[in-house]
């Protein structure tokens, strides 16, 4: 406990003295530009203002992005091995090196991102029409507020399993033995169904958020313009398809290529579940488990490469969104 | 208390983007000065230059005797209402109209002695300790305006400050401007689009389009000799009736009638142009008169407007409120002759 | 009344017990039985959670949770008891805040000021630079890690030797893009007239940002503190790397990883354990729900 005593003054230290001497750098640097001529200071001010945040950026990932691109090149002893570690990831097609994470962000990447934005539409559209909207959506905005590894714990009970004469304490196999007369499953480390149970787990986090955002596109669509439509004589169905939907397009993309970036890091859910056992490794898994049980960090380098060249078209597309954004403006 | 001078200013954004072209005007110490001209024509760009918002690309602007081209905005000694009155949300009544004094580093007392100075002026006095938000659009309207009084600056600017009014508020502040212009015996610089506002309230109109200044004038100047088409068609509602003729010696031909124009012009084409008001259903002895085919009849109460065709040409007629027309009559009109204007089809520049 | 209005009031009034009233009637229910029943059945993870966080260790094992709901009603602390006395959850809760609010003020005040040289100074490059920025909201961190430790590890920037400063800094690093892109967008959404009537007012640059934009954009820097707070708190993979599992210096989700790894069908433990990691995130989240919905809103992306 000795530790709470010393580490307390350090918090308050930094609560307060950070934004201090922030403050003070500004303020004094401010005094130094106003040595400056009238017409430098427009000039020079910026790059102030603007400085720690380049170079916190800069530290920390701008140059070791850089430096994995190196570290993937080379061994364990830094010698230069040129693409031996891609080599190695990527050799033994379909199931060897990191073949298996591949194929399973893959998953990830269809089914969490399809089911999320299906939930969340089906819900925002739902919900938007009952007087209680409020209460129901911040019941399924909940699970944003809890850690993946909460999160985790939360589903392995909903998967927990008991072998079959037992009876069953876990909600899932309870259901899949009495309703549908089913053996119970092994949901975690049964190959054909793990992935699924981990998606399912983190689809049911994540929904929220994108309820969130898409409700509210919903609530920015014109109340006239729906009802111009049912004055056409559209009915629900007809308007949600022909009016709704295409209007919500644009945020649905938008939240569509954040929940594929979600998809393609995914590393909580698996970590904490499964560990990435029983053929569930994921890409940021496989990495953290070459670095740190593997001690490999050329090898750890090169996936984390692989997972850059993935998320680059994802990128490329949002650079482009954000830039026609702009140039509306 | 300072004149204004604009000197062949000019301000340009790329090479082949100009937004004022070669500007001059004077304005007197006191003068109520109102630059009006459709949207875009560069007449907020001109008072923005003078506020220092703007650089000048060209030519100098003064304030009084002083160049002001590379001064502070906040070192010219003007004040400026936005047309979103740009009140500080989060400050109360009092702290916006503080601000600017606070900016001066002036003495609290002397800050205090302004703004109840200029709130009582302004009947704010009960909401000083308000936030804009729980304002109505008119008192914030004045609370822009206390901002600007606080400081008493050499010139006001006013940048399209009743466009965010309701029509009957907008009626009502045109006159409490003038009367507060009065007070203050200071050089108001007024930005507007509405020829109205520009008419009612302006010791002076400056007249802009496209960047280029038209015409510098008193309103009765204005509304009586136009210095050209644009001026003629800008100034005046329902607009001046243009009606295309040719012209020999004193005589203007349309191609519904004929009219004796009072001095001789070089033969050719032009446009002739008359005021609603100067076609009448009162038809007098001698002067030109003709038949009108009605489209539309417009009562106002107090005024009738006719719109119809003479000839091949489209016309308006203010005729008296009482007269009985149906759309589709025919209605024998009469042209007043003393106020006439001729047009250059080239130019079209004034001829008369 | 207008044509569109009256066409409407048809759709929505049908006479009383017509076929097309009890249908719409029909309608409505159906609407509340899909609504209700979906909210619930979202929650059921989390009462299974819950009510069994109370219960004895014998009955988990041995019946579900639902058996719970009802009577006779048999429910325990006594879990919460044992978690917190015998692991070292406390201090990992501990932990979590000495981790979690450093990590949030640093990048806060950082990108405050960058956010308003992006949104109102002009410096050759703004453009690029803020797009650089936004590219790197989607960057895998883990392509960091490797590098950013190696450096760690040279300087002497461990936990042994400097506590969590080097998590901080690493919070910090990560956050900023988020946090730069949240707030500019707000501060750019300011209108300019404010920033023109200051200038002529004489407010130089520093009053401007202290006087003005400060004050108008505190639910902008509430809602990226509850943000940042949240991520951090809720962080293991920064967390894991950086901090490690050793048990004085984890923050909470390493222990309860650590604790689910290890107890793996201890359920009793885990589900307490689970609970009380999530308190400090739930209260902020209810209490400050609206600031957060609106950082989503603003930012939208967040690695």
């Amino acid at each position: 406990m000795d530790l709470l005593i010393q580490d307390v003054p350090t918090l308050v230290f930094v609560v307060v003295a950070v934004p201090a001497v922030l403050a003070i750098y500004i303020v004094g640097t401010e005094y130094l530009v106003r040595l400056l001529p009238d017409k430098q200071r427009p000039r020079v001010r910026p790059w102030f203002w603007v400085g720690p945040a380049l170079l916190f950026v800069t530290a920390f990932l701008v140059l070791p992005a850089l430096g994995t691109v190196v570290t993937s090149l080379q061994d364990h002893d830094g010698n230069f091995i040129g693409l031996v570690n891609y080599q190695r990831q990527l050799g033994d097609f379909p199931t060897g090196g990191a073949w298996i994470a591949i194929r399973n962000n893959v998953y990830w990447l269809i089914l969490y991102t399809l089911f999320v934005l299906f939930f969340g539409l089906i819900l925002a559209v739902l919900f938007d029409r009952v007087r209680y909207e409020s209460i129901v959506k911040s019941f399924i905005f909940l699970p944003m507020a809890i850690s993946s590894v909460a999160l985790a714990v939360i589903w392995g009970f909903m998967y927990s399993y008991q072998p079959a004469d037992a009876p069953q304490t876990g909600t899932l196999n309870f259901i899949v033995v009495n309703v549908f007369h089913q053996a119970p499953k092994t949901w975690l480390s049964d190959p054909t169904v793990n992935n699924f149970a981990l998606i399912a787990a983190a689809i049911w986090g994540i929904t929220g958020f994108a309820m969130v955002i898409l409700s509210a596109a919903l609530k920015g669509i014109p109340g006239e313009l729906l009802e111009a439509a049912r004055v056409d004589g559209a009915g629900e169905l007809t308007i949600f398809r022909r009016v709704i939907f295409p209007l919500m397009m644009p945020t649905v993309v938008v939240v569509g290529t954040t929940l594929v970036i979600f998809a393609l890091k995914a590393f909580d859910v698996v970590y904490v579940m499964t560990a990435g056992n029983f053929q569930t490794d994921v890409l940021a898994n496989r990495m953290y488990k070459l670095l740190y049980q593997s001690d490999n960090p050329g090898g750890a380098s090169a996936v984390a490469i692989i997972l850059l060249i993935a998320v680059v078209p994802v990128l490329i597309f949002n650079l482009r969104q954000f830039r026609a954004v702009e140039a509306r403006r | 208390m300072a004149s204004v001078t604009y000197d062949h200013v000019v301000k340009r954004y790329t090479a082949d983007v100009t937004v004022v072209k070669d500007f001059n005007v004077e304005i007197k110490d006191k003068e109520f000065m109102v630059l009006v001209g459709p949207s875009g024509c560069g007449k907020s760009t001109a008072l923005r230059m003078l506020a220092g918002l703007e650089q000048i690309s060209e030519g100098r602007i003064l304030i009084g005797d002083r160049m002001v081209n590379n001064v502070a905005a906040k070192d010219r000694d003007i004040a400026m209402v936005f047309q979103s009155y740009a009140l500080y949300p989060h400050m109360s009544v009092y702290d916006n109209m503080a601000f600017p004094l606070q900016m001066q580093h002036m003495k609290k007392s002397e800050i205090d002695t302004r703004v109840r100075n200029a709130s009582r002026i302004l009947g704010l006095d009960n909401f000083l300790k308000r936030k804009p938000r729980a304002l109505s659009g008119g008192q914030r309207q004045r609370v822009a305006l206390g901002r600007a009084i606080v400081r008493s600056p050499k010139v006001f600017l006013l940048d399209e400050p009743l466009s965010n009014l309701d029509a009957k508020l907008r009626g009502q502040t045109r006159v409490e401007l003038q009367k507060l212009h009065r007070d203050l015996q200071t050089t108001f610089i007024y930005v507007t689009h509405d020829q109205v506002e520009a008419m009612t309230m302006g010791d002076r109109i400056a007249i802009m389009n496209a960047g280029i200044l038209q015409q510098v004038g008193t309103p009765g100047e204005i509304y009586d000799h136009p210095a050209n088409l644009f001026v003629a068609g800008f100034i005046g509602t329902p607009t001046m009736n243009f009606v295309p003729a040719s012209v020999s010696d004193s005589t203007a031909k349309a191609s519904g009638f004929e009219v004796e124009l009072p001095k001789s012009l070089p033969s050719g084409k032009g446009t002739l142009g008359f005021r609603p008001e100067a076609v009448t259903d009162r038809v007098a002895e001698g002067s030109p008169q003709f038949e009108m085919k009605v489209d539309v009849v417009e009562r106002l109460g107090s005024d009738q407007f006719l719109y119809g065709q003479v000839g091949g040409d489209q016309v308006t007629a203010r005729v008296d409120p009482r007269m009985a027309v149906a759309p589709g009559d025919r209605v024998k009109l009469g042209l007043d002759t003393r106020s006439m204007h001729f047009f250059d089809a080239e130019s079209e520049q004034a001829l008369l | 009344m207008t044509a569109q209005a009256v066409a409407r009031e048809e759709v929505v009034r049908a006479p009383a017990w017509s076929p097309a009233w009890i249908s719409q009637r029909l309608q409505k229910v159906l609407l509340h039985v899909v609504v209700i029943g979906l909210t619930a059945a979202w929650m059921v993870p989390a009462i299974a959670l819950f009510t069994s966080s109370f219960r004895h260790f014998e009955d988990i094992n041995s019946t579900g949770w639902w058996t719970a709901l009802a009577p006779p009603f048999k429910f325990t602390v006594d879990n919460y008891a044992k978690v917190l006395s015998s692991g070292n959850l406390g201090h990992s809760i501990f932990n979590s805040f000495m981790i979690s609010i450093p990590a949030t003020v640093i990048p806060t005040t950082i990108a405050a000021f960058a956010a308003y040289a992006f949104a109102w100074m002009k410096f050759p490059g703004r453009n690029y630079l803020f797009l650089a920025l936004v590219a790197l909201l989607a960057v895998p961190l883990q392509l960091t890690f490797v590098p950013v430790l190696k450096t760690y590890v040279s300087v002497g920037l461990v936990p042994q030797n400097w506590g969590f400063v080097g998590v901080w800094l690493a919070h910090a690093g990560y956050g900023l893009p988020f946090a730069v892109y949240l707030l500019a967008n707000f501060f750019r959404a300011l209108p300019s007239d404010l920033f023109e009537s200051a200038e002529i007012d004489g407010a130089g640059t520093l009053t401007v940002f202290f006087r003005i934009v400060l004050p108008l954009s505190v639910p902008a820097i509430a809602s990226l503190v509850i943000f940042q707070f949240l991520w951090v708190w809720n962080d293991l993979l920064v967390a894991l790397i950086y901090v490690g599992g050793t048990e004085n210096v984890a923050p909470v989700t390493v222990t309860l990883a650590n604790l689910s790894n290890s107890l793996g069908q201890g359920w009793h433990l885990l589900t307490a354990a689970a609970f009380l990691s999530m308190i400090i995130p739930l209260v902020v989240f209810i209490s400050l729900q609206r600031y957060f919905v609106r950082g989503i809103l603003a930012g939208s992306v967040k690695g």
